[in-house]
């Protein structure tokens, strides 16, 4: 029991010194970034699931991230049930809530979608995420094209890393534990062979919506987040180009790493702020002819992503430790 | 009454430009087993370049027939290449891996076609030359038959026409036919597969360039993202037909026109985008092959 919470316990407390020198080193332009950063980490590992494990492709997810985020926005601003100095509970609270409304939508978007392949569920997952931004467009009490604002903030930068943190290893470390698993094996079974999987006496369906389902909640949950650090949502923020986002961080760290989509997140959220500058320059915005022409040229040369099925700790374990 | 008649007589006008771009969607699949995301910026670049060229042509406000076919002639040209282009570049490398792969580099080819457009034309609409004058040519009973509709029905049929000689009368049409039942038997047979799908991509992208035209044509504002939306309409068209068929994809096309007109008439046109991916879940959910599409059982 201890021994399981022990690697989550240690990178806790790395990720607070991180987030201390943070707080005091750098401006709030900088904060910001790294916060967004960490829910663009949650969004690429959940997605990591579907799309990477299990080999679904899946264009929806930031419907799902716009659920957990209108969840979350109407909840914490009409909903008063704990008193000012436990708002963290209610915060957290409100959050599971809107990963769970997330996954309750998954599963409703899962179970008839799931049982098409390839090309056709992503122009379905694709075609749920419209929906769901449509919906939301034409709903009035939500704020509708206006948007929804004044969402409160999680306080200071600080504690708002910390929930960031501590939400971001509960993602990995649960779908890490997820994949040692049976339901794990069940996942990899169904992509490397559908067919094969099915005569083994895997419910390939059972089990893609089951993955579904996880990678939905945790977009819920990404989403909740970002409501909070933003504390502005409107429909226009979940189009289809943020679902492309995460797609692009998974491919691009490799499809079935977790930390190839944590770096790969780092990397995408990070690029466009370190190319600002040029931006300024040129007065085009480059940032898009440059990814999409890094998704292809990534799928001709190197189809697998950067660290493609390894794990950080396994690339260390091939290449580093062996020569000593 | 009349109204019905009015929006059925526009529901098929929209109809049949949606079934000139379905019909590249579809032609693409039948031969590679492929959804070609790019078709829909191929359509895109189709109604720039013929906005250029109108330009440079000095054309761009002198409607006639004459102007017409130029451009329509130019948008296919240039669509043409940049098929052929997409295919060489992008695809043919990937002919052999997952099927994965190839959808996330068609979706990549289609990003940057979209956003190297925006670099390229700049984002902002631009204005579509005037190809030809509005005006009303039969009116009657309420009714009015302007133009463009007339114009853009009989483009449209006569490029389905085309296609449908050239894919069922000769001999390269039954090459294409051959290779998309099976390309390894049409090699053995002096068929060139890759060939062959060249040339499927250059048929397929012309006919958007068609669609382009007369688009631009009837709603004469053209930005890098407009092929977007009425790609994936066009799309849920092919697959509504039954993806792989091309008598499927002018039906389907016609359906998804008339259902969104009258969804835009009736209801209300907020839903206009959300009705094709309605359509889309319930053909998929109860009837994957679509209307004429033969379902097939995967074999191992």
């Amino acid at each position: 029991m201890f021994k399981a919470f022990k690697n989550p316990t240690l990178a806790l407390i790395g990720l607070a010194i991180f987030g201390l020198g943070i707080n005091f080193g750098f401006n709030d332009y900088i904060q910001l970034t790294v916060l967004f950063i960490m829910v663009n980490c949650i969004l690429a590992m959940s997605l990591n699931l579907v799309n990477g494990y299990t080999g679904q492709f899946s264009l929806g997810h930031a419907g799902f991230m716009a659920i957990g985020s209108y969840f979350t926005a109407y909840s914490s601003t009409h909903w008063n049930i704990f008193p000012a100095n436990l708002q963290f509970i209610s915060a957290f609270l409100f959050i599971v809530g809107g990963g769970l409304l997330a996954a309750i939508a998954g599963f409703i978007v899962g179970l008839p979608s799931l049982r098409l392949k390839g090309d056709y569920l992503a122009i379905v997952t694709l075609g749920f995420g419209e929906i769901i931004r449509v919906a939301l467009l034409n709903m009035d009490f939500l704020g509708g094209p206006r948007g929804y604002a004044n969402i409160p903030s999680l306080g200071s930068f600080l504690s708002s890393y910390l929930f960031a943190s501590l939400w971001i290893l509960i993602c990995l470390f649960t779908i890490w534990r997820v994949m040692q698993s049976s339901y794990g094996r069940g996942f990899l079974s169904v992509r490397e062979d559908e067919i094969a999987a099915e005569s083994m006496g895997v419910d390939t369906t059972k089990m893609k919506v089951r993955a579904f389902v996880m990678s939905s909640f945790f977009a819920g949950i990404a989403g909740s987040l970002f409501a909070h650090f933003t504390s502005f949502i409107n429909p226009s923020s979940f189009t289809y180009l943020q679902s492309i986002n995460a797609v692009i961080m998974v491919v691009l760290g490799g499809m079935g790493s977790l930390s190839g989509s944590i770096v790969a997140a780092i990397f995408i959220t990070a690029f466009p702020e370190i190319l600002r500058p040029l931006q300024e320059l040129t007065h085009v915005d480059l940032r898009m002819v440059i990814y999409s022409l890094t998704l292809i040229l990534m799928m001709i040369l190197r189809p697998k992503g950067i660290f493609g099925e390894l794990e950080i700790t396994d690339v260390w374990r091939k290449y580093v430790r062996r020569s000593a | 009454m009349q109204d019905f008649v009015q929006h059925l007589i526009n529901g098929i006008s929209l109809g049949s430009i949606y079934a000139l771009i379905a019909l590249g969607y579809t032609m693409v699949y039948g031969i590679l087993k492929m959804i070609n995301f790019a078709h829909s910026d191929v359509y895109m670049v189709g109604a720039f370049a013929s906005y250029y060229v109108a330009r440079w042509l000095g054309i761009d406000s002198n409607p006639s027939i004459g102007t017409l076919i130029i451009l329509l002639l130019t948008s296919m040209f240039f669509c043409s290449l940049l098929g052929l282009l997409i295919e060489r570049l992008a695809y043919r490398p990937l002919r052999n891996s997952p099927k994965l792969n190839i959808l996330i580099t068609a979706i990549g080819v289609s990003l940057f076609l979209e956003y190297g457009g925006q670099v390229v034309f700049g984002a902002d609409p631009k204005v579509f030359p005037d190809v030809m004058k509005d005006f009303v040519l039969f009116s009657g009973a309420g009714i009015e038959l302007t133009s463009f509709d007339i114009t853009v029905l009989i483009v449209s049929i006569l490029a389905m026409f085309a296609l449908d000689f050239l894919i069922y009368k000769t001999k390269l049409g039954k090459a294409m036919r051959a290779v998309s039942s099976n390309p390894s038997v049409a090699s053995l047979m002096g068929v060139n597969p890759d060939r062959i799908i060249s040339f499927t991509f250059i048929v397929g992208s012309a006919l958007a360039g068609v669609g382009s035209v007369l688009v631009g044509m009837k709603y004469p504002k053209i930005d890098p993202l407009m092929g977007m939306m009425i790609g994936l309409k066009a799309f849920v068209a092919a697959v509504l037909g039954g993806i792989g068929s091309i008598s499927g994809a002018v039906l389907g096309a016609l359906i998804m026109g008339l259902s969104e007109e009258m969804v835009v008439a009736y209801l209300s046109s907020t839903y206009r985008d959300a009705l094709a991916f309605g359509i889309l879940i319930v053909i998929l959910i109860f009837k994957p092959a679509g209307i004429l599409g033969k379902y097939s059982v995967e074999k191992v």
